[in-house]
């Protein structure tokens, strides 16, 4: 289990990358698209603190957060988003289609939650203790194949834990005008147990997340994670379209300063610039790294 | 003698009896029913662990099956009728097809859908079409169609060995089809050559005679081979018959011999004829170096197929169809 400091460290990651990701998007110095995390890092932190090294994650379009939350190098993912081949995978994926390890993501919203269900699915066949988490948002849930998967999970009793951001928006569409009835009642209807968490707090949201993680481990069977949550940035780059009031008061909730008052200002201060030198150490080897070199291009079939 | 049907059980026997990553998930196939086609039969009272029948859900059958594949296994989805299969091509296109290379042949995606395709059985709109031209053209997705020259079964087994997604078409009116026997029957004077390994290329024809190259695949090769035996009998028209069993990756390059003497062409499937496999294969013919090439193509004509025999014969393709195109092709 990570310390305060840890956590607060790692939230700081997330928020520091984003930033500089969409600078770096701004100045024009990459092009493309990308969905910043920023607002919602206490979620992915939260959550990755409570999983094995083993367990499976399969995240969205909005993946970066998930990736450095789970302990991915900053630096590949710089370099995958410039489309170096020292990137994670070689420059092919870009922001949305990464892949490391046991952490996957690709860019279309509820299919991936299938393939995370059959994933958990594998692992329970071959008798292994991991789980997988799936990642999805309140707008994930317009799409009928997010429903099939439940019906599975529950159905073959299959150890994944779908994790809902309700960030309140699907884009640019609030949630008033994308959802009927309520969330954890869809889930319910399938049997699935839910947890919700209504809070910023990572320490509440890591101990929340505790029991949906244990729950599926111990029992192998699907539970879902709702975390109420607002994202501060736009849904991409440019397209922002809600209250500035709204974003300004959900913004006092920021979950960073929150984590850094049960810091003492010393420690806070040191990890702050180490964090920046991080990020700025990453964003700058990436740069410097050669371009893909397209003659490579072989047939992916025979 | 075998049927196709029998062959294609027989080789999921085999595949799921070599290796115990092997899984089959569809609709219905377990026993007693065993699939509505029955290629499934038995399977589940012999591997119970590892025949799973689903909900109806295509779209989420095929994301479970990558999701397997993803992490160890051998997953073979059924859909119960290729008309189906629109309802999976998000997980086809956007999941399946690019994982390997989009992740930079960090993972592998080794699975299978099968499924039947085709009419002449009065199943109307819905349940007759031959959908797979909307599936060619994919990077990174397999498309293979059974037929009665090789073994279906065997062609099976390499597509659940490969680790690659593939897309496994099985026509509906092979499953009783007897396996050709080269020597037997029509193909008495036939020499058959195989061209190819695990997804083959079989070159039909009688000797250096030929009048004209017809390409096809999978249950279409029953028609022509009628075709081409009765304009023998009657015309006295020899012809090279290729029947494929990969249609995507297309590689048309074993009939450049044959097609630079016969200068004629015609592919034959029963798909929409516009924008179809004949479609590519008749562009690529003409893209190569072969000068003076006379190519048409058979297909069905372009409407939904209906339910009345009638209708469905004037809209599916028919041995006479292949025989009059021919003809007319030759100057007769």
């Amino acid at each position: 289990m990570s310390t305060d400091l840890e956590l607060f460290k790692k939230m700081l990651l997330i928020r520091k990358f984003e930033e500089r990701l969409l600078n770096e998007f701004s100045s024009g110095k990459l092009v493309g698209t990308t969905h910043a995390y920023i607002g919602q890092e206490a979620n992915a932190v939260g959550i990755l603190d409570n999983l094995d090294k083993e367990d499976i994650i399969f995240s969205n379009h909005r993946c970066h957060g998930h990736f450095l939350a789970y302990g991915g190098d900053p630096y590949l993912l710089a370099a995958e988003i410039m489309g170096k081949p020292t990137g994670l995978v070689g420059g092919r994926g870009g922001s949305q289609h990464i892949q490391w390890r046991n952490f996957y993501s690709n860019g279309i919203q509820g299919g991936i939650v299938p393939i995370g269900v059959g994933m958990a699915f594998a692992e329970k066949q071959l008798r292994s203790d991991r789980i997988v988490v799936v990642f999805m948002g309140d707008g994930t849930l317009g799409q009928g194949i997010v429903y099939e998967s439940f019906n599975f999970a529950s159905l073959w009793k299959i150890p994944v834990l779908f994790v809902i951001e309700n960030n309140l928006y699907a884009q640019t569409t609030p949630i008033e005008k994308s959802l009927a009835g309520r969330i954890n009642d869809r889930v319910k209807a399938f049997g699935i147990h839910v947890w919700e968490c209504n809070t910023t707090d990572v320490l509440e949201i890591r101990e929340e997340s505790s029991r949906a993680v244990n729950y599926v481990r111990a029992i192998k069977q699907p539970a879902c994670l709702i975390l109420n949550t607002y994202r501060f940035s736009a849904h991409s780059k440019g397209d922002e379209f809600r209250d500035p009031a709204e974003i300004s008061r959900y913004m006092e909730l920021d979950p960073i300063p929150l984590q850094k008052k049960k810091l003492n200002e010393v420690e806070a201060t040191q990890a702050e610039l180490e964090i920046i030198s991080i990020v700025n150490i990453a964003f700058n080897r990436a740069e410097s790294d050669l371009p893909t070199d397209n003659s490579k291009l072989t047939p992916i079939l025979l | 003698m075998t049927t196709v049907l029998h062959q294609l059980t027989t080789g999921l026997i085999r595949s799921m009896e070599k290796d115990n990553s092997v899984y089959l998930i569809g609709e219905d196939i377990l026993d007693p029913y065993g699939g509505a086609f029955k290629v499934t039969k038995g399977l589940s009272g012999r591997f119970p662990e590892r025949v799973w029948t689903t909900p109806i859900s295509e779209a989420s059958i095929v994301g479970l099956a990558i999701g397997m594949a993803m992490r160890g296994l051998r997953p073979v989805v059924e859909i119960m009728f290729g008309d189906f299969l629109t309802l999976t091509m998000d997980q086809i296109i956007n999941h399946a097809s690019k994982f390997r290379w989009v992740y930079n042949n960090q993972v592998k995606v080794p699975m299978v859908v099968r499924t039947p395709m085709g009419g002449h059985r009065g199943y109307g709109p819905t349940h007759s079409q031959c959908l797979e031209k909307l599936f060619l053209g994919i990077p990174g997705l397999r498309v293979v169609a059974a037929n009665t020259v090789g073994d279906p079964g065997l062609l099976l087994e390499n597509a659940i060995f490969d680790d690659d997604p593939v897309l496994f078409i099985e026509h509906k009116l092979l499953y009783p089809c007897q396996l050709v026997e080269p020597g037997k029957a029509e193909f008495q004077d036939w020499n058959i050559e195989k061209i190819g390994d695990m997804y083959p290329t079989y070159w039909i024809n009688i000797n250096n005679k030929s009048k004209v190259t017809i390409a096809t695949y999978g249950y279409n090769f029953e028609l022509v081979r009628q075709a081409a035996h009765e304009l023998l009998i009657e015309e006295e028209i020899y012809s090279d018959i290729y029947l494929f069993s990969q249609l995507n990756p297309t590689s048309l390059s074993v009939m450049s011999e044959s097609l630079r003497k016969t200068k004629k062409l015609v592919t034959v499937e029963e798909g929409t004829v516009t924008m179809g496999w004949g479609s590519e294969v008749a562009a690529r013919v003409s893209e190569s170096d072969q000068k003076n090439l006379k190519i048409i193509r058979i297909g069905a004509k372009d409407y939904p197929i209906a339910n009345s025999r009638i209708l469905e014969d004037q809209i599916l393709p028919s041995k006479n169809e292949i025989k009059m195109t021919i003809k007319k092709m030759v100057g007769l």
